[in-house]
């Protein structure tokens, strides 16, 4: 079985309550409630369950962080998918809702929360007023509430709606903003774990993180840490946009080859076009070279090519694209998204952006490369949140791979693309 | 406070505030509630949500402030919001972009003459494998090629 986390994405009629448990939904739960809350934690740490919204923490491991303190405790799922080329959060609630919401259960069973919020990125309607249906049903059939699903256990979910800030992706800024504050990052620690929602001991897990613990309770940790690779274990849906002939989200076992799942499952380069560049795990991590890409997507086999599996969001480009214009365009989104808290990334970013958009429109001068360099290396790891590291890395990973297409800019005074990226219908 | 908000959003507020343990952690949902009924955000509202949720009209002002959702100027009856980040970019959205303009007669950030539309530019949206897209309120458009975006305009302009 190297696909359970989208088995149901096909079907319409696991969009309901009852059609889900026909299809083998909630009998985990009902199992796992009976199960003591250790043994279902024993169960994921043994997993090995990389956290899945992008810096891949083992997710047994942040459970068993929280202090036995009395306070109570609350489950933040994490819904607040933003970093560019990532589309599989928002297709795991459309698609497949009560997994989501079984895994909530049985996650909350294991933390012992009695209230868990799934923090919704604001532009995702659809999937927020969808789940909120959801949850309803599960109110009235008591799956939810002061019983749930009969057991000793009691719990509510509530869908929080975010409105629209990258930055509220990163859990502490996601806490405030769920506070009802400005999405600005908190100072570690105290972490979540221990100071998190309300001042209160918190669990921020990603939504693909929670929707596969049915599946490790159902199969068991040792089957899913089986699937993967030593320490990164399961399964993970990998979205690949841009320039290959079929670009969707391909659910495929961790330490699957990068260079398979494109030429191979995605059907290659469009218009038998050169592959030029590929950004393997959403837009923050460091870009690899066709010659770099024959590598297991898993969090160390990125490593060992210079790079990050991050949220598995595959960019590829082909040979038409301009890498000077991609990165301005990179450039501008870290630029917009930065909470303006630390120096560096509020004004570094600025500082890339303006610099990006110069060289791209032929007015750079030479002493921009070191500038850019040097302002990149200024941002790493000098701020609360990761946000400026995010806006550096891609940018010394274009500037340090394509630094000749750099110099041509800015010798020949203009794009040699002509700034424009070559759309679909003038390559088919 | 001239504007009122009405007895169905009031009582919304009121089913929201169960949900946290402090009710100020209701402020996005109730500022999403006036922008609801009024399209954007004035001044009135933050008054509304800093009186229900017992928090200063700074502090509301701030937290509206803060998030590119909340129009805190008044917008057209249709927001145009297309994604221009780098997979919808890669598939053709800047050449979206100026065709969308050159349809409306507006630049991005601008607003029809006739207050119909309101283009915007916006990072990614979640939906990469299926770009250029672009959301209009609660409605996405994905795979915009050029002859669709006449199209989609005839389509937003038909529904008054």
């Amino acid at each position: 079985m190297d696909s359970y986390l989208t088995r149901n994405f096909d079907r319409p009629d696991a969009k309901t309550l009852a059609g889900y448990e026909k299809l083998g939904g909630f009998r985990t739960a009902r199992k796992a409630l009976g199960m003591k809350p250790e043994d279902v934690v024993a169960q994921v740490k043994a997993a090995n369950l990389r956290g899945r919204g992008g810096a891949g923490f083992p997710a047994g491991v942040k459970w068993g962080f929280l202090p036995d303190n009395g306070k109570p405790r609350y489950l933040v799922v994490n819904a607040d998918e933003g970093e560019p080329g990532t589309f599989k959060d928002r297709q795991l609630m459309e698609r497949d809702p009560y997994q989501l919401l079984e895994g909530i259960l049985i996650t909350c069973h294991a933390i012992k929360a009695k209230v868990a919020y799934i923090y919704v990125r604001g532009e995702l309607v659809h999937a927020a007023r969808f789940l909120e249906e959801c949850i309803e049903e599960m109110r009235f059939k008591h799956y939810l509430g002061k019983r749930c699903m009969g057991m000793p256990m009691e719990l509510d979910v509530f869908v929080h709606r975010g409105a629209g800030a990258y930055i509220c992706g990163e859990e502490t800024a996601l806490l405030n903003s769920l506070e009802g504050k400005r999405g600005e990052p908190r100072l570690k620690p105290p972490f979540p774990a221990v100071e998190g929602a309300f001042a209160d001991p918190t669990i921020v897990n990603n939504v693909e993180s929670i929707a596969n613990i049915p599946h490790i309770l159902e199969h068991g940790g040792e089957w899913f840490a089986k699937l993967g690779v030593e320490g990164d274990g399961g399964t993970r849906i990998f979205g690949v946009s841009g320039h290959v002939r079929k670009p969707g989200l391909y659910e495929r076992p961790v330490g699957y080859n990068l260079r398979t799942l494109l030429f191979e499952d995605c059907g290659g380069i469009r218009g038998g076009n050169q592959l030029k560049a590929v950004i393997p795990g959403g837009s923050s991590t460091p870009v690899l070279l066709p010659s770099e890409i024959d590598i297991p997507l898993s969090i160390e086999g990125l490593q060992g090519a210079g790079s990050m599996v991050g949220s598995a969001a595959i960019i590829v480009m082909d040979e038409t694209v301009c890498t000077v214009r991609a990165m301005w365009r990179l450039s501008r989104f870290y630029h917009h998204e930065s909470c303006g808290q630390c120096t560096p990334c509020r004004d570094g970013c600025g500082w890339i952006e303006k610099i990006m958009e110069r060289i791209e429109f032929g007015k750079g001068v030479p002493e921009d490369l070191e500038t850019l360099e040097k302002t990149a290396h200024g941002l790493s790891g000098t701020t609360i949140c990761p946000l400026a590291d995010a806006c550096a890395m891609p940018t010394l990973g274009f500037l340090g791979k394509f630094r000749k297409e750099f110099e041509e800019h800015i010798e020949k005074k203009e794009c040699p693309y002509g700034n424009a990226f070559v759309p679909p219908w003038e390559v088919d | 406070m001239s504007w009122k908000p009405t007895p169905q959003t009031e009582d919304k507020l009121t089913k929201l505030l169960g949900a946290y343990p402090d009710r100020k952690a209701a402020c996005i949902p109730a500022l999403f509630l006036a922008q609801d009924e009024l399209g954007w955000v004035p001044d009135d509202a933050i008054a509304w949500v800093s009186e229900k949720l017992g928090m200063a009209k700074s502090m509301v002002e701030g937290v509206a402030t803060f998030y590119t959702m909340f129009n805190m100027e008044k917008i057209g009856k249709h927001h145009l919001e297309l994604c221009t980040n780098i997979s919808c970019s890669l598939c053709g959205a800047e050449q979206v972009l100026e065709a969308l303009e050159k349809e409306l007669g507006i630049k991005a950030g601008e607003t029809t003459p006739d207050g119909l539309f309101t283009l915007h530019e916006v990072e990614c949206l979640a939906t990469c494998g299926m770009g250029p897209a672009m959301q209009v309120h609660d409605r996405i458009f994905e795979g915009i090629t050029l002859e669709k975006v006449p199209e989609i305009i005839k389509e937003l302009k038909g529904e008054g």
